[in-house]
């Protein structure tokens, strides 16, 4: 599986500024989907700047609300063909019976790691500094296998399901990772203390995985003691192994404290597809308040876009990408609601268009 | 103790975290008793020893968990006004501890949610909230992935708030919370949870506030209470730590004030509270996780001195 997996990792991630940039690049496909809530707004913002930059990408743009009953068949088919997609927000409503279409998403396609890459950025005000934390987190088992049921009126199961199998890869791209990107530490995050069989398992699959890659610092941390040492001392952690759950409030508490789910990118990776969102939403696609003053952020979803651009061997479009939203950042005049400003999306996106060279 | 004169007098019983079992002494002094007071217990990690730390909560059926997490005056931290209390379901949820391979690599581990255990700890939460004057109650959840379990949980959350309009209730997804934790700590009052959410939210909240070496908590039941620290993140074996005598006994004083108001002596309460805060406020007597380089000894002997 890391064989297969590791082309797709090389070209997702690596800086490789050396390489030329050829104007007769032949446009790539992405399939787009908008989503609903403040999606669509944030998904604008990218074409917006795409086409600016002329990046040599086009996209299939299809309609996906967060109530629908299942993905449509079409739209996976796209996925498929275009093995990139990009992803706005979709809304999942709270209880009731309708299953979560990101979560499908994620297993239909077996995206097995999410990546939430967390670090602050200059001119942005944060409590905490030097954070540069990457969170690699199971996508497709743990808690979120989504098998529920009522033993008896008033008692509920619901089971938390971790495999060798699901653990050893996940382990192996955490390590792939960090040896791709000259990462020092990877460090396991678990409840073995509790959990015994289940993070048992998780963390026998890390030692494994560790055990090969003997130039990496390997560390294991107990979920309590990880978000309390997150929000006191955020510094020493690198890169963050992690089953389904703790990824989640892990990603999302990294996030706030680098700055906000507003700028943090992320992706969804499987071994032959990637779909590029925000890196952790915090639940807020579905922020009313936002979608009517159009104040969405929209500096994840292009921070998230120069990653899809990078994985589709386009860095210098990347690193223009990226340089130009560096730049409004730390300039602090265009910045949304949520970073401490007050501007809309648009003017935000109007000044990322003009610091693109 | 000794140096206020509190109307306390402790039974000591001995306790290793990799015992099988609590022994049944203990046990058995606990319910005559009524009040225990709780060092820490190191769970090992793996293996076949179950927690010492869960199997206590489960059979005296200690069913709230209270941490009290605030800034104290002196303390630097990087977030102002926070004056959280996490109120945590103690019995079910994710540490119901059935677990079992299913297959060689295949491990299902089981979360179980009842209406019953739901129900009463947030009777807890809203009644703790009303008799401590508390304005707002939050409910963690993650019911958008755990429709049937944490939806269960909000259920019985929102029934109980019907019944106190004088407290606002809301609810909030769990990723959402961590996030808003970080940021803007100030906006929550009282937060109930199920388990494990309630251990993490309860850490993370300890961490922005000063540590988990301050903050008191207590493990609460319709019959019996035990009060320890309040977040201990895993410390309790920390090796360094005994070696060089340096933990951190302000958390535990600050419990055992609660314990103390709990036993209906107040007054002694607040006496400790007040030294424990004016040593702290003085900063010239901390434990290494506060910033500073005094021993346990130090810091205890300090807080006698401040005794009035």
């Amino acid at each position: 599986m890391a064989r297969k997996s590791f082309p797709i990792l090389k070209q997702l991630i690596q800086q490789c500024t050396n390489r030329s940039f050829s104007s007769t690049a032949s446009p790539r496909a992405v399939t787009l989907i908008p989503g609903d809530g403040v999606g669509p707004l944030v998904t604008d913002a990218v074409e917006q700047v795409m086409k600016a930059m002329k990046a040599p990408v086009y996209f299939d743009r299809y309609e996906v609300r967060g109530d629908m009953k299942c993905m449509p068949e079409e739209v996976m088919d796209s996925i498929k063909k275009n093995k990139v997609c990009l992803k706005g927000g979709l809304m999942t409503p709270v209880g009731g019976g309708v299953s979560s279409l990101n979560v499908q998403m994620r297993k239909e396609l077996d995206l097995y790691a999410s990546i939430v890459h967390c670090f602050t950025l200059p001119g942005l005000p944060t409590r905490h500094n030097d954070v540069d934390i990457v969170v690699i987190r199971e996508n497709t088992e743990g808690e979120y296998a989504g098998l529920e049921h009522e033993v008896v009126p008033g008692v509920v199961e619901s089971l938390k399901v971790i495999t060798k199998y699901c653990s050893e890869r996940i382990a192996k791209f955490a390590f792939e990772y960090a040896d791709v990107n000259k990462r020092k530490k990877v460090t396991a995050v678990h409840k073995a203390n509790i959990m015994k069989l289940a993070d048992g398992l998780f963390l026998e699959s890390c030692r494994e995985v560790a055990a090969k890659y003997p130039e990496i610092q390997y560390e294991e941390i107990i979920v309590d003691n990880c978000c309390m040492q997150l929000v006191s001392k955020p510094e020493q952690f690198d890169v963050m192994v992690t089953p389904n759950l703790y990824g989640n409030l892990i990603a999302n508490t990294t996030a706030g404290l680098a700055g906000g789910t507003g700028v943090m990118p992320g992706g969804n990776v499987g071994t032959d597809q990637a779909v590029f969102e925000q890196g952790a939403s915090a639940g807020n696609v579905g922020n009313e308040k936002i979608l009517k003053l159009k104040k969405a952020n929209p500096v994840a979803l292009l921070l998230s876009s120069a990653m899809m651009l990078r994985h589709l061997e386009f860095p210098s479009f990347a690193d223009r990408l990226e340089t130009a939203v560096r730049r409004v950042i730390a300039e602090g005049k265009f910045r949304t609601k949520d970073v401490g400003g007050d501007s809309t999306t648009q003017e935000v996106v109007d000044a990322i268009i003009a610091a693109v060279d | 103790m000794e140096a206020m004169h509190a109307p306390v007098y402790f039974e000591r019983y001995d306790v290793h975290g990799d015992m099988k079992s609590m022994p049944p002494e203990v046990m058995d002094s606990i319910r005559k008793n009524k009040v225990c007071l709780k060092g820490g217990l190191k769970t090992p990690v793996g293996g076949g020893v179950s927690s010492l730390n869960v199997q206590l909560r489960k059979e005296l059926d200690l069913y709230a968990s209270l941490v009290h997490c605030f800034n104290l005056k002196g303390l630097p931290t990087r977030h102002e006004n926070v004056d959280i209390v996490v109120i945590r379901e103690n019995t079910e949820g994710e540490y119901s501890g059935l677990e079992h391979e299913v297959v060689p690599g295949v491990v299902e581990s089981l979360k179980v949610m009842t209406k019953f255990c739901s129900e009463r700890i947030a009777k807890y939460a809203f009644e703790y909230a009303y008799l401590n004057n508390r304005k707002v109650v939050t409910a963690v959840h993650k019911a958008n992935i755990m429709k049937l379990a944490d939806g269960l949980f909000l259920e019985s959350c929102r029934e109980v708030a019907s019944k106190y309009p004088g407290i606002k209730y809301n609810e909030i997804i769990v990723d959402n919370c961590c996030m808003q934790l970080v940021s803007k700590p100030e906006q929550f009052d009282v937060m109930v949870t199920p388990n494990l959410y309630g251990n993490l939210v309860a850490n993370t909240a300890a961490g922005i506030a000063g540590g988990t070496g301050v903050m008191p908590g207590g493990n609460v039941g319709a019959d019996h209470a035990v009060f320890e620290q309040g977040a201990s993140a895993g410390n309790v074996g920390n090796e360094k730590i005994l070696e060089q005598k340096k933990a951190n006994p302000v958390a535990l004083f600050l419990s055992s004030a609660m314990m103390l108001r709990h036993l209906q002596f107040p007054s002694f309460a607040d006496r400790l509270e007040t030294s424990v805060k004016r040593v702290i406020a003085e900063g010239k007597y901390m434990t290494k996780d506060l910033g500073g380089v005094s021993t346990t000894q130090e810091v205890t002997d300090a807080v006698i001195a401040n005794l009035k």
